[in-house]
């Protein structure tokens, strides 16, 4: 069963410069239970998707297009009210450097007392901090951190809090956007460990987003790898990692540098990521890409997902020129 | 072995800080606290640890920009061609002296002065030194934008860092710490806030300047794959002290402190196939050794060039 279904998603930025297609045709699903993956540089509409998700995005953001089925149900366009049952007891979201966003002038255990209050508002004060103590068990967190305020805690406890305060609310699936992407790597491998275990013990979905194709490579069953606004490969991670077939996924591949195995050159990419303003819906890697085929040079071919092997597709334009 | 470049021997820095506003106590933090290693020419040496582990309070006193509170710092002085003591250095033969150590910092956004544009930057150096005349130094600024990578160099030169993205800012960093044709190069993760497709072409420009101009590099870096594709050597640190040092893939093969151990265990894999553990911390092995020597030395070598510290981290790790 697919807790989501995203189909044909468009979402934009007005700007004073012109419309930013941030995401562009975005389509994927994820299964009760599973987690999936969001990998892609900076730029390349990660977040932007994320925040759909949610539709929690900027001012200026908008959905143009396309649909966001949670739970069976299609929640674009919902009203103000109808999303704020979504959000946080539906799905949740752990925000990059969200650690930092606690206020510092209430204690840890208010702050997330005050989201069960809005969302369970007949329990008594009792029973939430009785599920708080049960969340920061799971999370490995000591009870006595509900009296604490934000400033007396580390960074991976105040994450840790953040992970239990996305799961205060009993969501169905929970959003990591680049949950350890300020933290070092002891605590990271740490902060990684909870989250695989909430995600067992509770028996939730996940969608998991960062630039980091390793941290990719051991949290999710199925990624999707992003470039300039739209997905350019995506299928089980295992696949994905042993037979990539998008010149870009290669090079995130090839660019990574690993502590295992013989120390190999490592490759970059020359150029930049196309600027999203206007944009086609052409190949928009084929200015970057480093084997392009005539129809690849002259942008034949529009973007779209082509089947390579069950559970495996890649942009139709990089599949052909290998 | 090639000759030493630099040697450091004990270095210590320590802060006072205050226990509480109104106290009159003063508690010391020992931020580096007595490590020695040497650096030979055109040899980089890497720097891991956590964050807070003191890897920039070392960079900041190699690099002169802080002074060390305890121990000492040598470098080969090629006008004497012996080593010296940064302590028998005064005055103009310090100002001197310091053209040799330069320092490329982590971010690209905020280490250049953005209402300066390019030459400007680059340029400033060779004024303060006072090196050539206006015509050489412009030669000079025009040569180095090529030889890292910003061509052509007259496109580059009025422009802005605002003008830049992050890896070519990065690039001008670099060309700013090189025009002094330093031997010791500090760099203070120089890539980390630069995204995969651009560090790599970073990380190799660096290896390709440290080969031709024979530089060598301080390394700090909490990724080890990094310091691996980068480095020599490697040496972790934790809580102010240097636990374990060795050549590199020595390190990674065959590490033996409890510290390291976890730290190499914790690198996520690109590999969905490779099941990885972390590692559960014990001492057997480094008590072991430590009972093995009697003489109690604060590093012991394990095999050749690999020293691992003996210091009490049992509370702590």
């Amino acid at each position: 069963m697919n807790i989501l279904e995203v189909k044909d998603l468009d979402m934009s930025y007005k700007t004073i410069d012109g419309e930013v297609e941030a995401v562009k045709k975005v389509s994927f699903s994820v299964k009760e239970g599973e987690s999936f993956g969001i990998v892609g540089e900076s730029g390349c509409g990660k977040t932007s998707v994320a925040m759909s998700l949610l539709q929690l995005q900027a001012d200026n953001g908008k959905i143009t297009n396309g649909e966001i089925i949670f739970d069976g149900k299609n929640i674009v366009g919902l009203s103000e009210s109808e999303l704020r049952e979504v959000r946080w007891s539906g799905i949740s979201i752990v925000f990059q450097g969200a650690m930092n966003s606690w206020n510092p002038v209430v204690k840890i255990g208010e702050q997330i007392r005050e989201a069960m209050r809005e969302h369970y508002p007949d329990k008594t004060k009792d029973e939430n901090t009785k599920r708080i103590i049960e969340l920061f068990d799971i999370v490995g967190l000591d009870s006595s951190i509900i009296d604490r305020f934000p400033h007396e805690l580390s960074g991976g406890m105040k994450q840790r809090a953040v992970i239990a305060l996305a799961l205060s609310c009993d969501p169905k699936l929970i959003i990591a956007d680049e949950p350890t992407t300020a933290l070092d790597v002891v605590i990271q491998d740490q902060i990684l460990k909870e989250i695989r275990k909430v995600q067992d013990v509770l028996g939730l979905s996940l969608i998991y987003i960062s630039h980091d194709i390793a941290v990719i490579a051991e949290m999710t069953d199925n990624m999707a790898v992003m470039y300039a606004g739209s997905i350019v490969e995506m299928g089980k991670t295992s696949k994905v990692f042993s037979n990539p077939k998008h010149a870009y996924t290669r090079m995130l591949l090839e660019s990574t540098p690993s502590i295992v195995g013989p120390k190999k050159k490592l490759r970059s990419l020359d150029g930049e990521p196309p600027s999203l303003i206007n944009t086609d819906s052409y190949c928009l890697f084929s200015y970057r890409c480093p084997t392009p085929d005539d129809n690849c040079k002259n942008r034949n071919i529009e973007m779209e997902l082509t089947k390579i092997d069950t559970d495996h597709y890649a942009d139709k334009c990089c599949v052909n020129c290998g | 072995m090639k000759n030493t470049l630099i040697e450091v021997k004990n270095l210590e820095k320590y802060f006072e800080v205050s226990a509480g506003l109104f106290s009159r106590n003063k508690t010391i933090v020992k931020a580096v606290d007595g490590i020695s290693f040497d650096i030979p020419f055109g040899s980089s040496l890497g720097l891991v640890g956590q964050s807070g582990c003191g890897k920039t309070t070392t960079a900041r006193a190699l690099s002169l920009l802080d002074p060390k509170t305890g121990g000492d710092i040598k470098f080969y002085n090629t006008d004497i061609n012996d080593m010296q003591s940064i302590d028998d250095l005064e005055g103009e033969e310090l100002k001197k002296f310091r053209r040799n150590i330069q320092m490329i910092f982590q971010d690209p956004y905020e280490s250049l002065n953005p209402r300066w544009n390019i030459k400007d930057i680059i340029l400033e150096p060779l004024n303060i030194h006072n090196i050539g005349d206006l015509k050489d130094r412009e030669e000079a600024v025009y040569e180095i934008l090529k030889t890292v990578g910003l061509t052509p160099p007259e496109n580059y030169m009025p422009r802005y860092p605002h003008e830049l993205s992050g890896g070519q800012r990065q690039r001008v960093s670099i060309a700013r710490t090189l025009i002094m044709k330093p031997k010791f190069v500090v760099c203070d993760e120089p890539t980390s806030m630069l995204d995969v497709s651009i560090r790599i072409s970073i990380m190799d420009l660096m290896l390709n300047l440290a080969k031709d101009l024979e530089v060598s590099y301080l390394y700090i870096t909490h990724d080890l794959a990094v310091a691996r594709y980068m480095c020599d050597r490697i040496a972790v640190m934790f809580n102010g002290k240097i636990v374990e040092i060795a050549e590199t893939e020595e390190l990674l093969n065959n590490p033996i402190h409890p510290y390291t151990k976890r730290l190499i265990s914790s690198i996520p894999i690109p590999d969905p196939s490779y099941n990885r553990e972390t590692y559960e911390v014990n001492f057997q092995e480094l008590d072991s050794l430590i009972a093995d020597n009697p003489n109690s030395d604060e590093m012991i070598e394990v095999s050749p060039n690999h020293l691992v510290g003996t210091h009490d981290v049992k509370e702590i790790l």
